[in-house]
């Protein structure tokens, strides 16, 4: 059971979830003046050992997934799941409804041949890809996520404006209020920030 | 890439976001009530006719007995051509890292996405009897029946629903990030609540920017052979068939670059109009429209080049009927529509080799709108000129659309201008963190003094706090 929570906790970390224990103490948010300083930031955080902690920009920032020691994505094997399944049913629709469900003789052709079912595999093909591909980016990345700890951040509002973050969750094994705080500091951060899980009640307010 | 600046070199990140947000923020401007009106009344045109159609049947148009496809034809392959422009902007300019397209993009891809709507009001009102219309879906009717899987006209149905569903999508998920950035802007409680839906919590965190890029470039390489397979297949509603004029193996790539043509003819009419009236010049610069035009006038030349291979290839094939068909179109009853199109399509682009004349705005408004002209009469031509005389001289007619084909023609753009006009109002028109995101400020190695050049090719200046670590 134990180990069951444990592989839960880290597929939610990989999508960004981390699940505090303490709502008081939910991360730290630290602010960084530009993509180069977050990238080298990202770099010192994961060479001090952190796994939990992600960084936020208005936009992709080229290299990031090296700094912070992410693998490949593994969008393009659901994608490619998605085109098999899509293949076999364009193929499978074509035969079983017109030489198996309702064969029809049309001017003496076979009742199913490859040549002529070749477009309506193709689309279903791209169809079932694309829609793969879409949806396991969404269930990689656990969304859509309404709430997150983070919306509390006045300043975390600039994330998807010209601001550039990293965050450390509290989860980390390697966390801890004074060190990490000292640590962003040390890479630069001009603005540490406490997070607390405040829940979804308050966002009324 | 050129020396040309790519956009919006001079502005902030900040000031991206503001210029693109404050559109959808600011009070509706009386302009945008006028044009949304005129666009209302040709929906409401639209739709009268579409009841009235469906009323009476479909002896309103002018179909007659040799001309058994019109306008409804005309208008579907017109408007799913307009849509491919957009696919193609937003695909495979972006497979082969063409930065300049990210200013364009996000327009385009809704111009393809209405579109394809306009495209698909066609098929689905002309059958005749609309209670009837699922037969085209594998769904079994009252027989039991299924639908014929070797006939083009159901691979058509196939394609272009296809192709809307994955536009649709691309065009959702490219938007995801701004309506966050939008969302972050809001102010007041219902923009909140529906864009914090819309963006589905988007953070801009670097673990959702892995997977997402990977699934943008899947989508960009799943939609690239995509559309070119959509226009192939509509090609294939006539090339199958044995009518002469129609029975050609050219019709496929003639008709995909056809399609980008007269595609890039309207993402240019709709942005000269967009750029001004929401100033966003140093956006959308010349530098884009120029491109676009050049693109304009090299698929022109291809259409124009398909247009006299058929002629040769009528004359090659030996067959009586093939050469009847192309000296019919060219100086039969339909000459007029014939010499319109290649006037429209062959002629004036070719102003477009002057850099004086691709770089004029009131020029290329006036090109592009030709060119619409003229990719609409070459589908005319393509239908009509081939139906209206075949093999059997005793059976030959005239085809004269009624008022009711030319108002619901009309109708469509009403359709299609309402659409557009309520994504300009309401969503983000440029793609703002792509814009961002090929600024040289946004490569994390320009701050180190040693730019690899993939974000763009701005002198390097070390920044403050960015040495902090080694």
């Amino acid at each position: 059971m134990n180990a069951l929570q444990e592989l839960i906790r880290d597929v939610k970390a990989s999508m960004g979830i981390f699940e505090s224990p303490n709502p008081e103490l939910h991360g730290l948010l630290a602010e960084f003046p530009n993509p180069g300083a977050l990238y080298h930031a990202a770099e010192g955080v994961r060479d001090a050992g952190y796994k939990h902690f992600d960084t936020h920009s208005p936009f992709p920032i080229h290299g990031m997934d090296d700094a912070m020691g992410l693998p490949n994505s593994k969008v393009g094997w659901i994608c490619l799941i998605g085109g098999i399944t899509g293949l076999a049913l364009g193929t499978w629709l074509q035969w079983w409804t017109s030489a198996v469900d309702y064969p029809l003789n049309i001017s003496g052709k076979p009742f199913f041949s490859v040549e002529p079912s070749v477009p309506v595999m193709f689309e279903v093909t791209i169809l079932f890809s694309a829609l793969a591909a879409v949806a396991g980016m969404f269930a990689l990345n656990g969304l859509p996520r309404p709430y997150n700890p983070l919306f509390y951040s006045k300043n975390f509002a600039r994330a998807t404006d010209d601001a550039f973050f990293l965050h450390i969750a509290a989860t980390d094994r390697r966390f801890d209020s004074e060190d990490t705080r000292q640590m962003l500091s040390d890479l630069g951060a001009q603005n540490i920030e406490v997070i607390r899980d405040r829940g979804t009640s308050e966002l009324e307010d | 890439m050129d020396d040309s600046p790519l956009f919006g070199a001079d502005l902030s990140f900040h000031e991206i976001t503001e210029k693109v947000s404050s559109h959808t923020e600011k009070k509706t401007p009386l302009a945008w009530y006028a044009a949304f009106s005129i666009a209302n009344i040709g929906l409401m045109i639209l739709l009268v006719m579409i009841a009235y159609l469906f009323w009476n049947g479909i002896g309103v148009w002018g179909l007659n007995n040799p001309v058994g496809w019109g306008y409804a034809i005309v208008n579907f392959v017109f408007w799913v051509g307009i849509g491919h422009a957009g696919t193609l902007i937003s695909a495979i300019l972006f497979l082969f890292r063409q930065q300049w397209r990210t200013a364009i993009n996000r327009s385009a891809e809704a111009m393809t996405v209405f579109a394809v709507i306009c495209a698909l009001v066609f098929p689905g009102i002309h059958v005749g009897r609309v209670w009837a219309a699922y037969w085209m879906l594998p769904i079994p009717n009252q027989m039991e029946m299924w639908p014929q899987f070797k006939s083009p006209l159901l691979w058509d149905v196939f394609a272009v629903s296809v192709y809307f569903t994955v536009s649709l999508t691309f065009w959702y998920v490219g938007m995801i990030p701004d309506l966050a950035t939008m969302r972050d802007r809001a102010t007041t409680k219902i923009r909140q609540r529906v864009l914090g839906v819309l963006s589905m919590g988007w953070t801009g965190a670097n673990r959702h920017w892995r997977n997402y890029e990977k699934a943008y470039l899947l989508l960009a390489a799943l939609a690239t052979p995509l559309v070119l397979s959509v226009h192939s297949v509509v090609s294939f509603d006539f090339a199958v068939s044995i009518v002469p004029g129609w029975h050609t193996t050219i019709f496929p790539p003639y008709f995909v670059a056809g399609a980008i043509f007269s595609g890039f003819a309207m993402v240019v009419t709709l942005m000269v109009i967009a750029r001004k009236v929401y100033g966003l010049q140093d956006i959308i610069t010349i530098s884009h429209l120029e491109k676009m035009n050049i693109v304009i006038l090299l698929t022109g030349t291809m259409v124009g080049f398909a247009y006299i291979t058929e002629f040769f290839m009528a004359w090659y094939s030996g067959v009586q009927y093939e050469q009847y068909a192309f000296l019919n179109r060219a100086f039969g009853p339909y000459a007029w529509a014939y010499w319109t199109m290649m006037s429209c399509n062959l002629f004036f682009p070719q102003f477009f080799w002057f850099k004086k004349l691709r770089t004029s705005i009131p020029f290329m408004f006036v090109v592009s709108i030709l060119v619409n002209v003229g990719m609409w009469f070459e589908r005319f031509v393509i239908t009509v000129t081939s139906l209206h005389r075949d093999y059997l001289p005793s059976s030959w007619d005239y085809y004269s659309p009624t008022a009711v084909d030319v108002l619901t023609f009309v109708g469509s753009f009403g359709l299609f201008f309402t659409l557009f006009l309520l994504f300009l109002r309401f969503m983000p028109m440029v793609a703002i963190s792509e814009v961002k995101g090929i600024k040289p400020e946004a490569d994390p190695h320009y701050y180190d003094g040693h730019g690899d050049g993939q974000a763009g090719n701005a002198l390097p200046t070390p920044a403050p706090g960015a040495s902090t670590t080694a």
